[in-house]
């Protein structure tokens, strides 16, 4: 048996020490609640005491050698922290992703050594593409055979660097309480983002125990996110936007993240522009509001990508100029002068010059931007912004999404539209990635930020099932479903079966169109309709596949049947009910501006007789 | 165009490669690199030479600083600054070539440091640019071996890169 190292480092980091918590009380072996010492405890004992002490709610994990140390402790803790198993460590990754991006909090992984490790990495960097607040415990081989190539052993410290906010090897089990305390804290301030904390086994040995002291103030000396906006800069952006003539807000997943969608829709109220989203911004402003013009970039609305390039300002907040948005950066809003709010310095001026930057978190910069607005008493010009709003108004009465709603097979828009009307847009839905992922965003109007959860940045097929799993856990009564295509599905389809020992009654949205839609999309306009295997053949009968997990399966062939056989669905309150919707395989997401286009030259419907409007 | 990025990180295990990390990750140019520990056992001193125009090098400093490892972090190329690297080179010498190396050693004001009859091996200390005069001065095909530090760097005047 090897001893771990309890040699105490020297302090290298000025964390300060706390009286122990009460809650370090809860265990046997503790020394009490209150009092000068602290209660001792054993490395696994700690890990689940600081996840406690967090308030976290459910911990998404597999067991596995490095980790069952953690997971005794975690046995004889149930009743206060929940863990629910999933079917392969992606899944956990993705269940508390959902479940983080759903209610705002951090989400929590715990996964053994090695593979355990490598298979939650999808899920990590899923989560670092979205800035997803996101702990992930990673058991790890003990410390003397590190670096032995032992059994299960892998270097996740080097494999997750990349796609990690941040991550620790824990080398001693006095710092255990504390680099838990400091993963949470970086993972959920500033701009969020997933932290592993990787543990070898004999730091969690049951016979080694130590005090616990949960910090509860922390200042790393190398980390401090902006708090506020620089006043003079977000001053100049009001006097920017009340002077601008073609003004329109561009908001995206920061907006979300930070809550900011109450000062958000005020001051777009406020100064009546129009305003447009990033498919990670959906909800923080109205959709079903008229000032919004619909999602922008590669599948945005005409309205939105043509507003974007005539506008002399151009109102940036939490958006990141992804290349999906932008198309080709020399045709990227020519016009515009750009002011930009984000909390990450380093997404400002990264791939858009920009001419305002405000380094702050949005809620509390948009606040000030709305307390200098009504402070400074100016209005924007009604004149120039009623001529603008002519030229939205004439560039939306296109229609861009029109679609053939007479169609004898069932158009995946119909299919969103439909849920549309089932849910009375009360609903939050996850996604998985391709055409399936567009229509949603392009037909499900939310009202509300938080609803939309999707996999944006890294575009992770398999991740709307489980993300599904993360939301349902979260809020019970509410009603959750995933959209899906058939080939996303299969990605993480093992994860029915956590659906059914949690009794999780999503709804499952399959549009199932027999391709890898998007793929064979792009195969259809670039590779002169060469569909090199993205045929999805040999594909399971999915109603006996949901039958087989003990769900119910339901197969929708006609349009005449998809109300009624939603409506039976959603209704099955307690059920998890699978419904394989067959759609159209031929039809295409528009309008579209291929990749390394400019954002006005788009690709709308055939049905409008195909142009290119420039 | 050349800047000397100069940091303190972090003395933590993982710090340098996520520096490095960085730079082959975003595909950033790194000219050298130098580390070690300060007075200070927490920290390490990093010194790091890139190119590349405004807007990249803008970005590769917005991208260190958020590194968490990344305590503090000074472009020195932005003022008065001094730049020193030292060069250990091993030079064939022999008949006539070890009296003009000898002369060369001394106007560079370098050190020969090893000696045998058919070689010497010279130590220089300077900034970059001077370690280059003096590779291109050795006439052709009498270097055996370079081996240079890496430019380290401070900034002149009373202030410094501290916490």
């Amino acid at each position: 048996m090897q001893q771990p190292r309890l040699k105490a480092q020297a302090e290298v980091s000025p964390v300060q020490a706390h009286p122990p918590t009460a809650a370090a009380g809860a265990t046997e072996q503790s020394a009490g609640p209150s009092g000068s010492s602290a209660a001792l405890l054993s490395g696994a004992e700690i890990t689940i005491q600081a996840l406690i002490d967090e308030g976290v709610e459910f911990v998404f994990g597999y067991p596995g050698g490095a980790v069952l140390h953690i997971y005794d402790a975690l046995f004889r803790r149930q009743d206060e922290i929940k863990h629910i198993l999933v079917r392969h460590e992606q899944g956990a990754t993705h269940a508390a992703d959902g479940y983080a991006r759903a209610t705002g909090k951090c989400g929590v992984c715990l996964v053994t050594s090695g593979p355990g490790a490598t298979n939650a990495v999808t899920g990590i960097a899923t989560a670092y593409m979205d800035s997803i607040p996101m702990v992930v415990i990673t058991g790890q081989v003990p410390t003397p055979v590190i670096g032995s190539d032992a059994f299960q052993e892998v270097d996740t410290v080097g494999i997750t660097r990349p796609c990690v906010k941040h991550n620790f090897l824990v080398k001693d089990v006095n710092r255990l309480a504390e680099t838990i305390r400091k993963a949470f804290f970086i993972a959920q301030s500033g701009r969020p983002g997933p932290v592993v904390v990787d543990v070898p086994k004999d730091i969690t040995d049951p016979s080694i125990k130590v005090p616990y002291d949960y910090p509860r103030d922390l200042r790393i000396r190398s980390y401090n996110p902006a708090r506020r906006g620089h006043l003079g800069q977000i001053r100049k952006a009001v006097e920017a936007m009340v002077a601008a003539k073609r003004p329109v807000f561009y908001t995206g997943g920061g907006a979300v993240l930070d809550d900011a969608a109450a000062p958000l829709t005020e001051l777009v109220r406020a100064l009546g522009f129009p305003i447009t989203s990033t498919l990670m911004g959906l909800g923080a402003y109205p959709m079903t509001d008229p000032q919004f013009i619909g999602m922008l970039g590669m599948h945005g609305t005409y309205e939105a990508n043509m507003a974007m390039h005539e506008t002399d300002c151009l109102i940036a907040i939490g958006a990141r100029f992804d290349d999906r948005v932008t198309g080709k950066i020399e045709h990227f809003c020519p016009h515009a002068e750009i002011i930009h709010v984000d909390v990450d310095p380093s997404s400002i001026s990264k791939t858009v010059k920009v001419h305002i930057p405000i380094v702050g978190p949005v809620g509390s910069v948009v606040t000030d931007m709305l307390g200098i607005l009504r402070g400074m008493g100016g209005r924007p010009d009604a004149e120039a912004l009623a001529a603008w709003w002519a030229q939205v108004d004439a560039w939306r009465s296109i229609q861009c999404l029109r679609y053939d709603r007479e169609s004898a097979l069932i158009k995946p828009q119909l299919a969103v539209e439909t849920l549309y009307q089932v849910t009375n847009g009360d609903l939050y839905l996850t996604s998985d990635v391709g055409q399936h992922q567009m229509f949603a965003a392009q037909f499900y109007p939310f009202d509300k930020p938080r609803r939309w959860i999707n996999s944006g940045g890294l575009g992770t097929m398999g991740f709307g099932l489980p993300a599904a799993m993360g939301v349902q856990l979260a809020f019970p009564d509410a009603q959750v479903a995933c959209i899906s295509g058939e080939a996303s599905i299969l990605m993480c389809i093992q994860e029915l079966a956590t659906c059914k020992q949690y009794d999780l009654p999503i709804k499952v949205i399959l549009l199932n169109n027999g391709y890898m839609g998007m793929v064979r999309q792009w195969q259809e306009f670039f590779y002169e309709s060469r569909y090199a295997h993205s045929y999805v053949d040999a594909l399971p009968d999915f109603v006996a596949l949901a039958d087989s997990f003990g769900h119910v399966g339901m197969r929708v062939e006609r349009p005449g049947d998809l109300e009624a056989a939603m409506q039976e669905a959603f209704a099955m309150k307690d059920r998890l009910v699978f419904l394989d919707v067959v759609v159209d395989p031929t039809e295409n997401v528009y309008p579209m501006i291929a990749a390394g286009k400019g954002q006005h030259e788009m690709h709308l419907p055939p049905t409008m007789s195909e142009r290119e409007l420039a | 165009m050349r800047h000397i990025l100069s940091m303190l990180v972090e003395n933590e295990s993982g710090a340098l490669s996520r520096i490095a990390g960085l730079f082959s990750a975003r595909g950033y140019n790194i000219e050298s690199l130098t580390v070690a520990p300060t007075n200070d056992p927490s920290l390490s001193r990093m010194t790091l030479v890139t190119s590349g125009n405004d807007d990249i090098v803008e970005q590769i400093k917005k991208q260190l600083n958020k590194l968490i490892d990344v305590v503090k972090l000074a472009d020195l190329s932005d003022g008065e600054h001094i730049e020193r690297e030292m060069m250990l080179i091993k030079v064939r010498a022999a008949g006539p070539d070890r009296e003009e190396l000898k002369r060369l050693t001394e106007i560079f004001r370098a050190k020969i440091i090893d000696v045998t009859d058919a070689s010497y091996v010279v130590e220089l200390t300077g900034a970059s640019k001077k370690l280059d005069a003096f590779i291109s001065a050795v006439p052709e095909g009498l270097i055996t071996e370079v081996v240079r530090s890496g430019a380290t760097g401070i900034a002149r005047g009373d202030k410094g890169l501290t916490l």
